[in-house]
């Protein structure tokens, strides 16, 4: 290799890491804005986050067109970000303003935007694996090359629906990407101890689904592999990612996760998606200052929509009653 | 106008739906060698496999699959064999089916029908035999079908098709097998309208599916003693035809609800106590109820006879009524 060729390829990977880099910020942001909100009583529900799983948002949900279809969970802040929500309109979905996503309908559990083929989060847990299916069998109906991703978590893979939808996609030959975002946790109890055999890495390939394993806090090594499984789902048969990584932050953003060792935490601390993109950088040649830069814009941006989400209106009362059904619609007759 | 069976206007009525919109389609068990009552025969032969689903033995995923597809576009008739089987996808239906649309603002909806048969049929014991309709009532977002008649079957499957809500279909297991004519063009049905059955005087029956036909019988022996009495066949539980139902109470004072379902909490409660906050001080008597006792389904003849609601003992009621 040349060594303008080497730089060429240093500037790229420079590049690409500095986008992962700043897509990594704005979810974290996003996140400890809503955290925040939630302690100032703000943001009502419950709120999940998914500080620690950000490069498993970047890479997935980065490697998708804007057509191809999203399945997320109720940690799907990041998911939802990335395939191209307006971080507006999702803060004031949890804020229960009436310029949310869902119109303050939904929440941050139930955030959609079919605008950018995302069929939404789920407050089920692994209710999406089957839903995804079907999306994924009407997109081989018309024919097309879009495909479906469908994230969940690694507590998802015990519940029937996780058997069904694998072996629906296989059967079917579906082109759908499930990724099992393996955070070691569901809730308070540790996955392991309730999870016989190999888990999803084993259980993906009885039911004659491909399947691959993958640190999920590399985030230029996830974007890599993400891509070729994308290319290969495109047409089906469906491919099962399982993304290592960890729950830096509580179940929900009031969980203290006191349940979890300190050395564990401290070791998975080291292990920051953020902070190992940093580090790439640092050898990329990217500066102290640079790498404030964009983290201090992403929080900009959040703490403006937050700001600005503040502000905006509450839905209109009426709003209880639009959009439950047009047959015996209570819009008609309240009952 | 052709007679047919209630199975063949519903399978006729299914198939001219999917020869007039590619984007229904068929799902569930067997549904390859014409589902296991014989209701999609002959279907996968015109509409081939990727429209005519065969499915797993996979409930969760026979629904769930149906609602991803209802959000990109398709209109799927989802079969579930038996309702009491569909309990296997409740989470499905009542969870995502029946709340997409609203808790995501309106950005989507779920057209989809959902076919549960229903009902005391050949034995079939307490997990073969349940009319649970009251359940779905019960969940905003859903609308609930239980037709009657051939006719109903090929007119409410066409509007139930054509209708953009989670749509639960119950067909009585025990009506397949009946026949009635059927309008050469199936026109659908408007969901949410009652059919007068029997027209009449003295007092009204409110009933709807396989009770229906009972409750017929009993206005026949009724009519031997003098008594005239109407039938209400309600058709759609949600939403029921409350103008139809109050202008009938209106005008015979007097209303005995009959249902195969359980009595208890049943939908023949919600109508009683309707009636009883809508018309109460102009009826003649307080509203009145049949419905099953709150036992499980037995098997032997002599033992379920204990839940079936026979002619004679609507009967009996509607004279105890009219003494009121
Ligand atoms: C069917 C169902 N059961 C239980 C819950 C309660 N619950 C919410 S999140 C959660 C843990 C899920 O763990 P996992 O799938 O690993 O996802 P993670 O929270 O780790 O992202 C549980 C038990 C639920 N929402 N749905
Ligand atoms: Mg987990």
């Amino acid at each position: 290799m040349t060594d303008a060729a080497a730089a060429r390829g240093a500037n790229l990977d420079r590049e690409r890491l500095c986008a992962f880099y700043r897509q990594m910020w704005r979810i974290r942001a996003f996140e400890e804005c809503a955290m925040r909100g939630a302690e100032a009583g703000e943001v009502f529900g419950t709120v999940h986050p998914s500080i620690g799983q950000e490069a498993v948002a970047v890479a997935v949900c980065g490697n998708l067109r804007r057509d191809d279809i999203l399945l997320s969970t109720h940690r799907g802040h990041g998911h939802t970000l990335v395939k191209g929500a307006d971080p507006y309109a999702m803060m004031c979905e949890l804020l229960g303003r009436v310029d949310g996503s869902c119109r303050g309908k939904g929440g941050s559990m139930h955030i959609a935007d079919f605008g950018v083929a995302m069929l939404g989060a789920n407050g089920v847990v692994g209710a999406n694996t089957v839903i995804a299916v079907g999306a994924a069998q009407r997109l081989k109906y018309l024919r097309s090359d879009r495909i479906v991703a469908c994230i969940f978590g690694d507590g998802a893979v015990n519940r029937g629906t996780f058997l069904e939808a694998l072996n629906w996609a296989a059967v079917h030959a579906l082109p759908v990407l499930f990724v099992c975002e393996d955070n070691r946790y569901a809730a308070s109890t540790r996955t392991c101890d309730l999870t016989a055999g190999g888990g999803a890495a084993a259980r993906g390939p009885a039911l004659g689904v491909e399947t691959v394993e993958a640190d999920g806090n590399d985030v230029a090594g996830l974007d890599a592999t993400v891509r070729e499984l994308v290319e290969r789902v495109r047409g089906g048969p469906p491919v099962l990612l399982v993304a290592r990584t960890y729950r830096l932050a509580g179940h929900t953003s009031r969980d203290p996760a006191a349940y979890r060792p300190e050395a564990e935490v401290a070791a998975a601390r080291k292990e920051d998606p953020i902070a190992r993109c940093a580090a790439l950088l640092r050898l990329a040649g990217v500066g102290e200052e640079e790498l404030a830069g964009m983290r201090e814009a992403a929080c900009r941006e959040m703490d403006a929509v937050y700001e600005r989400a503040r502000g905006a209106a509450w839905p209109p009362r009426a709003l209880a009653f639009a959009d439950v059904q047009d047959v015996g619609s209570p819009e008609e007759r309240p009952f | 106008m052709p007679r047919m069976t209630y199975l063949e206007a519903a399978r006729r009525a299914l198939a001219e739906e999917m020869r007039r919109d590619p984007d229904v389609w068929a799902v569930g068990e067997d549904l390859g060698r014409g589902g296991v009552f014989g209701q999609y025969r002959g279907l996968i032969e015109e509409f081939g496999p990727e429209r005519v689903i065969d499915a797993p033995i996979s409930e969760n995923a026979i629904l769930g699959s149906s609602v991803g597809a209802a959000m990109t576009g398709a209109r799927p008739v989802v079969e579930m064999r038996f309702a009491d089987f569909a309990l296997c996808a409740i989470d499905e239906l009542v969870n995502q089916a029946a709340k997409a649309r609203y808790m995501f603002g309106g950005q989507i909806r779920v057209p989809l029908v959902v076919r549960e048969p229903v009902g005391l049929w050949k034995s079939a014991a307490a997990q073969h035999s349940q009319s649970l309709e009251a359940w779905y009532v019960h969940i905003p977002g859903l609308v609930v079908v239980m037709p009657a008649t051939p006719a109903d079957n090929a007119g409410l499957l066409k509007a139930a098709i054509r209708c953009d809500d989670p749509v639960v279909y119950m067909e009585h297991k025990d009506l397949w097998g009946l026949e009635g004519e059927v309008p050469e063009e199936i026109e659908p049905i408007p969901l949410g309208t009652a059919r007068l059955a029997r027209a009449g005087r003295d007092l009204t029956l409110v009933t709807w599916s396989a009770a229906v036909h009972t409750a017929l019988d009993a206005a026949a022996q009724l009519a031997g003693e003098g008594v005239d009495a109407e039938v209400l066949d309600l058709r759609t539980l949600w939403p029921w035809d409350r103008e139809a139902v109050f202008a009938s109470v209106a005008r015979t004072r007097r209303v005995l609800i009959v249902h195969e379902a359980v009595r208890v909490g049943g939908f023949g409660a919600e109508i009683a106590a309707t009636l009883a906050e809508e018309l109460g001080d102009r009826l003649a008597a307080p509203p009145r109820r049949l419905g099953a006792p709150r036992i499980p389904v037995p098997y032997s003849p002599p033992l379920e006879q204990e839940v079936r609601i026979p002619a004679d003992r609507i009967a009996e009621a509607a004279r105890a009524l009219l003494r009121a």
